[in-house]
């Protein structure tokens, strides 16, 4: 294993970041807008999302760049602008972590579905190796795959990112089928963990979905089929619509309560997705101080 | 004479070539357009369909079994007009203004096409504006919105209140869908139906047009 996770593991269970798209939206980010277009044009607001995440106590913090790999910024007409992003996102994050907190990047998905014939995973390994190396360059300790709807394109991206020699996460949505707990291709937490293993990923995860309650059986079931960490980030539920606000209606202490089931399950590394801030995080670690305790 | 029950198993299965292969030899055996697309092919999308439903199987085969029905169709639909038969509805299809995804928007139009509707993809990023202007153009019955993005998802209310203000409203029926839509925000903003899965969209789009 990396020295960096390695380092982390040492005293785990590892508290992670909250959502930083739902933080911006707060923050004016407008419907439609590219958040990682804001590393360029609002670095301030942030810098300040990540740094509340360092203040609650986050471990790990991500990187704005979520969206930020050429295929994903060409939709907004800003592939051209694919290295400038990547390298504000890890110069921000670093200002804000400032030793105190390890900074991974974000890699989101393409977008586009290797199943529909709409991109090859050499399109894929080309891109995700693009922003990988941006990344690594700029100084980021490890790199997140988040919220993958196909195993075969997080795989792809797997194995790009290693190519840099860094450690890298590989977390996947589990939220179709009739009892949600498959990827949107209907690989299962088992299938899924095991072929991530293989593919080489230092630690495997769940993130984004469908409530922080579906997220015990699924990491037992990470956890039961493979001998990686597990990584795991909830949304706070599903966002309904309240007067034309978006709002999510889990709230940090219904969300800190399934804690010590997520860790019983097996959890190492814990953080929020979409409808997650600080409060949440400060939350997540009441719960693990007590269990680093006992 | 093609043994025609094997074409139902290739668009289950997806297999485009061989759908299209027995779609050709149907044809040049003079079997009946509408009777092959009735009986053959419908009755492949539902099963598909059904599976869906109950997890047997993922987006991955609802695509490649929509994309078969699609080839074979593409050979049949020209005899079907040309024989007066109408397309079960024409739909319109877009994710709303300030959203880029299409992940979901593609495969409930190939989802529409497969069950025999006419589609017209207006791709992502639609503004209210481009829907009435093609409503203007062309006999629709059938407005589909789609939104990944919570902050993009009152885009669907603005069309629906566009569609009033220029007095075309009455005339389509107007289905949402995406990943935070809801039944209940399909109510709130007056949608006339909603399906949180591409199978269903297609279900409750022929319900709205009675086919």
């Amino acid at each position: 294993m990396s020295a960096v996770l390695q380092k982390l593991l040492a005293h785990a269970p590892v508290l992670l970041d909250g959502a930083l798209g739902t933080q911006l939206l707060k923050r004016g980010l407008r419907a439609g807008e590219c958040p990682d277009a804001w590393n360029l044009s609002r670095p301030a607001e942030v810098e300040a999302v990540a740094r509340s995440y360092v203040e609650a106590g986050s471990e790990i913090i991500l990187t704005n760049t979520f969206r930020a790999n050429r295929m994903a910024l060409e939709g907004y007409g800003l592939a051209g602008k694919t290295e400038e992003i990547n390298l504000a996102a890890v110069e921000i994050a670093r200002r804000a972590a400032a030793g105190h907190a390890a900074v991974f990047a974000s890699v989101g998905p393409s977008g586009k579905m290797l199943a529909a014939g709409e991109v090859t995973e050499t399109d894929l390994q080309r891109t995700f190796a693009e922003q990988a190396q941006i990344l690594a360059t700029a100084g980021v300790e490890g790199f997140a795959i988040e919220t993958m709807a196909d195993l075969a394109e997080a795989k792809v991206a797997v194995a790009a990112l290693r190519e840099t020699g860094l450690p890298v996460v590989a977390s996947l949505v589990f939220d179709s089928g009739k009892d949600k707990d498959r990827t949107m291709t209907g690989v299962t937490p088992e299938k899924a963990a095991q072929e991530l293993t293989a593919a080489g990923a230092d630690a495997i995860g769940a993130n984004c979905g469908r409530g922080i309650a579906g997220y015990i059986p699924i990491c037992q079931r990470l956890r039961t089929s493979t001998d990686r960490p597990i990584w795991i980030k909830p949304n706070a539920g599903l966002p309904q619509m309240v007067d034309g606000q978006v709002v999510y209606k889990t709230t940090p202490p219904e969300f800190a309560g399934f804690i010590s089931a997520l860790l019983q399950a097996g959890a190492s590394f814990i953080g929020g997705c979409c409808g997650t801030g600080p409060d949440f995080i400060r939350a997540v670690e009441d719960t693990l101080r007590r269990w680093r305790r006992h | 004479m093609p043994e025609l029950s094997k074409l139902t198993d290739a668009i289950i299965d997806g297999d485009s070539k061989t759908a299209v292969a027995l779609t050709k030899e149907a044809l040049d055996a003079k079997v009946d357009a509408q009777e092959l697309v009735s009986k053959y092919m419908i009755p492949a999308m539902d099963e598909v369909g059904r599976r869906y439903e109950i997890g047997d199987c993922f987006v991955p085969e609802l695509l490649i079994a929509a994309r078969a029905m699609k080839g074979a169709l593409e050979l049949i639909r020209p005899l079907l007009a040309a024989s007066g038969a109408k397309p079960v509805g024409r739909v319109l299809i877009g994710t709303v203004k300030g959203d880029l995804h299409d992940i979901g928007k593609n495969l409930v139009a190939s989802m529409l096409e497969g069950a025999g509707f006419e589609v017209i993809d207006l791709g992502v990023d639609v503004p209210p504006e481009k829907i009435l202007g093609e409503l203007k153009t062309r006999k629709v019955n059938m407005v589909a919105l789609s939104a990944l993005l919570t902050t993009t998802m009152p885009g669907m209310k603005t069309v629906i209140e566009e569609l009033k203000k220029a007095g075309v409203r009455e005339q389509v029926k107007v289905i949402v869908g995406g990943a935070p839509v809801t039944q209940r925000f399909a109510d709130e903003i007056g949608a006339d139906g909603y399906s949180d899965n591409a199978n269903g969209a297609v279900s409750v789009a022929r319900k709205l047009v009675n086919a």
